[in-house]
């Protein structure tokens, strides 16, 4: 029992990742990004390229993933802020479905490149056995070394993201024009820019996401929606406006898959549907909502 | 004070172009319905088949288009009702004894059916979320008919019921199916969108709040919509698997059959019924001459509709009518001034 509980907590940190990023573009800009799965995906792959090349020039060693990762970070902050500088940002208004559509189509352009340039076979990123070494703990317990460094990370971005917002210019900012971005430009506030900012942050979240995603296990080019489907039940489930919403959404959803896999290994995922499904007839507004305005 | 007469005025609810467009109609219905006698031997399987995929795929983006484009609710998961209306219509047919054919319509009742308790977990959702939401329910649904061991689980299964039938005969039924779905489709939807109901969906696409305060029952129509478009879908899908007759929860409640339809509609012109009508077309053409590019032909379709919704808003059929002036099937209602000979 406890160790399904620290597996499903351990899973769920990982949904923690996936869904920060869902979580803040959706609070800053009110803009569903359906390609959330994919951009991860992305990332994972960007990752596996990184570390070839770095094999290439004779780098490859146990930190090569962290080296990765932080020249990744970088890169993925200027792709995000330019994609919604020029593209997503066109896209925003009263009516979702332009953004939705154009990320929809995003999402399918971006899983079908993946195909053509890396095949339909899964692809991990190697960590040098990392990821099979695992930390004893009390009461005959142990724990893997790379889902604990996860959720420290998890725990880390969420207390981050939560700072930023309550504690900064930039946070403050971000909830202005998340509130109302008309009033909020007449203050000085330039919501395009802003929105491309918050965009930016987002993709690093999503480069982290999908850089552990590919350390932790194998990843192919369509494991896409299936993975922002889980980015958006954490929002859900956690309450729509609240980061430590997110993670706790995402660590009850863990856990529920964690359940439903030791069950019957077909209904691990519906599960977490089905739970998913009965927080929306029963508390609609999640369970820590904090929604703004 | 000049004193204030009210002018009288006059509802036009026809264009020019409707009379035009309606005799071509009833001659293209004329010319699909005789296709199986004056269709080349060697192609007409073949043309039939075809023929029947396209009608599941414009009656699936018609109904996308009358949620998305008319009731304001933009869905990735209508692939439920499709794949609810294959399932159906087989285990009707393999296990209830029906016969398939008859079995089709029963299944789009069923998927409208099972859309009214799934209406009350969606509706919890609007704008953005709803489109995930649909999908979560949708891969619930697929998940759900995988784990079922009486439909073959995972792999599928195959449409027994149809055995005694001689292949020529199921063909030909399948495809004047397809045709009177087609037809049907396209009169019910045009018919509705001109009826009180009609205007009263327009005026929530146009806004909601102010509907509601003029007295329509927003959620009521919005149901109503919702559950339509449920029958339309599982009517395409229970076609499709009839002609296909062989179906997977992989194939049945894939996303890509509301990938499809979003390109259609997105590139035809949302919220027109000629929308659908330009888009499938421009699918199947595309379909035809790149399907075999693979993943590059798909790259492309998602291009398409990306710069379409940016630079396009209207879609194609939409800048042909800001051009040409053109309404093939008018649902809008043109108030013309009795002093104002102009507007004609």
């Amino acid at each position: 029992m406890t160790e399904i509980a620290l597996q499903g907590v351990l899973l769920g940190s990982v949904y923690c990742l996936f869904a920060l990023g869902q979580s803040l573009i959706f609070g800053v800009m009110r803009l569903t990004n359906t390609a959330q799965g994919d951009f991860i995906v992305l990332a994972t792959f960007a990752g596996v390229a990184g570390m070839s090349l770095l094999a290439s020039i004779g780098q490859a060693g146990a930190l090569a993933p962290l080296v990765v990762t932080l020249l990744l970070m970088p890169v993925a902050f200027a792709s995000g802020y330019a994609l919604q500088r020029h593209v997503l940002n066109g896209t925003l208004g009263r009516d979702p479905l332009p953004s939705l559509v154009v990320t929809f189509g995003l999402s399918i352009v971006i899983q079908n490149l993946l195909l053509e340039l890396f095949s339909a076979d899964p692809r991990s990123i190697d960590t040098a056995g990392m990821n099979i070494e695992s930390l004893a703990l009390p009461g005959g317990l142990a724990v893997g070394v790379l889902p604990l460094i996860v959720f420290v990370v998890a725990v880390l971005a969420t207390a981050s993201l939560q700072w930023l917002f309550s504690s900064t210019r930039l946070g403050r900012a971000f909830r202005a024009v998340s509130d109302d971005p008309e009033i909020a430009e007449l203050m000085g506030l330039d919501a395009r820019k802003l929105y491309a900012c918050a965009t930016g942050i987002a993709f690093v979240l999503i480069a982290l996401a999908g850089v552990l995603q590919g350390m932790r296990t194998t990843v192919s080019p369509a494991d896409g929606p299936l993975l922002l489907l889980y980015a958006f039940e954490a929002v859900i489930i956690g309450g729509m406006g609240s980061f430590w919403g997110t993670f706790a959404g995402a660590l009850l959803l863990g856990v529920t898959q964690q359940i439903g896999f030791r069950l019957d290994p077909g209904w691990g995922i519906g599960l977490g549907h089905l739970v998913f499904l009965a927080v929306l007839v029963v508390r609609p507004q999640g369970l820590f909502p904090k929604t703004r305005g | 004070m000049a004193s204030t007469t009210v002018k009288p005025v006059e509802v036009i609810r026809s264009s020019r172009h409707g009379g035009v467009a309606s005799a071509v109609g009833i001659a293209l219905v004329a010319i699909a319905l005789t296709l199986p006698y004056w269709a080349p031997e060697a192609d007409r399987s073949a043309w039939m088949r075809e023929f029947v995929e396209m009608a599941c795929y414009f009656i699936f983006a018609m109904m996308w288009n009358l949620m998305a484009g008319y009731g304001g609710m933009v869905s990735i998961g209508q692939q439920a009702f499709f794949g609810c209306g294959g399932y159906a219509m087989l285990i009707l047919g393999n296990f209830a004894g029906i016969n398939p054919f008859v079995a089709v319509p029963l299944a789009a009742a069923a998927a409208a059916v099972i859309a009214l308790p799934i209406s009350f977990v969606a509706f919890r959702l609007r704008g953005g979320y709803f489109a995930i939401g649909t999908w979560v329910i949708a891969d619930t649904f697929r998940i759900v008919v995988a784990n079922l061991s009486a439909v073959g689980g995972g792999s599928g299964t195959s449409l027994t019921a149809l055995r005694g039938i001689s292949k020529a005969t199921r063909e030909q039924t399948t495809f004047w199916m397809a045709v009177a779905a087609v037809v049907a489709t396209v009169l019910l939807v045009h018919l509705f969108l001109r009826s009180r109901r009609g205007l009263a969906l327009l005026a929530i696409r146009d806004s909601e709040v102010a509907a509601e305060s003029q007295g329509i029952d927003v959620r009521g129509t919005k149901l109503a919509v919702y559950l339509v478009a449920a029958f339309g879908c599982g009517l395409a899908g229970a076609l499709y698997f009839v002609g296909n007759l062989r179906i997977s929860p992989d194939a049945a409640f894939s996303v890509n059959w509301t990938a499809f339809a979003i390109f259609m509609v997105v590139i035809g012109g949302l919220g027109r019924i000629e929308g659908p009508i330009v888009g499938v077309l421009i699918f199947w053409v595309l379909d035809r001459a790149f399907s075999s590019y693979g993943t590059g032909y798909l790259i492309g379709l998602g291009l398409l509709a990306i710069v379409g919704t940016i630079h396009f808003k209207q879609g194609l059929w939409g800048w042909a009518q800001a051009r040409l002036g053109a309404t093939l099937f008018t649902t809008q209602r043109t108030l013309r001034l009795e002093t104002d000979p102009a507007r004609r």
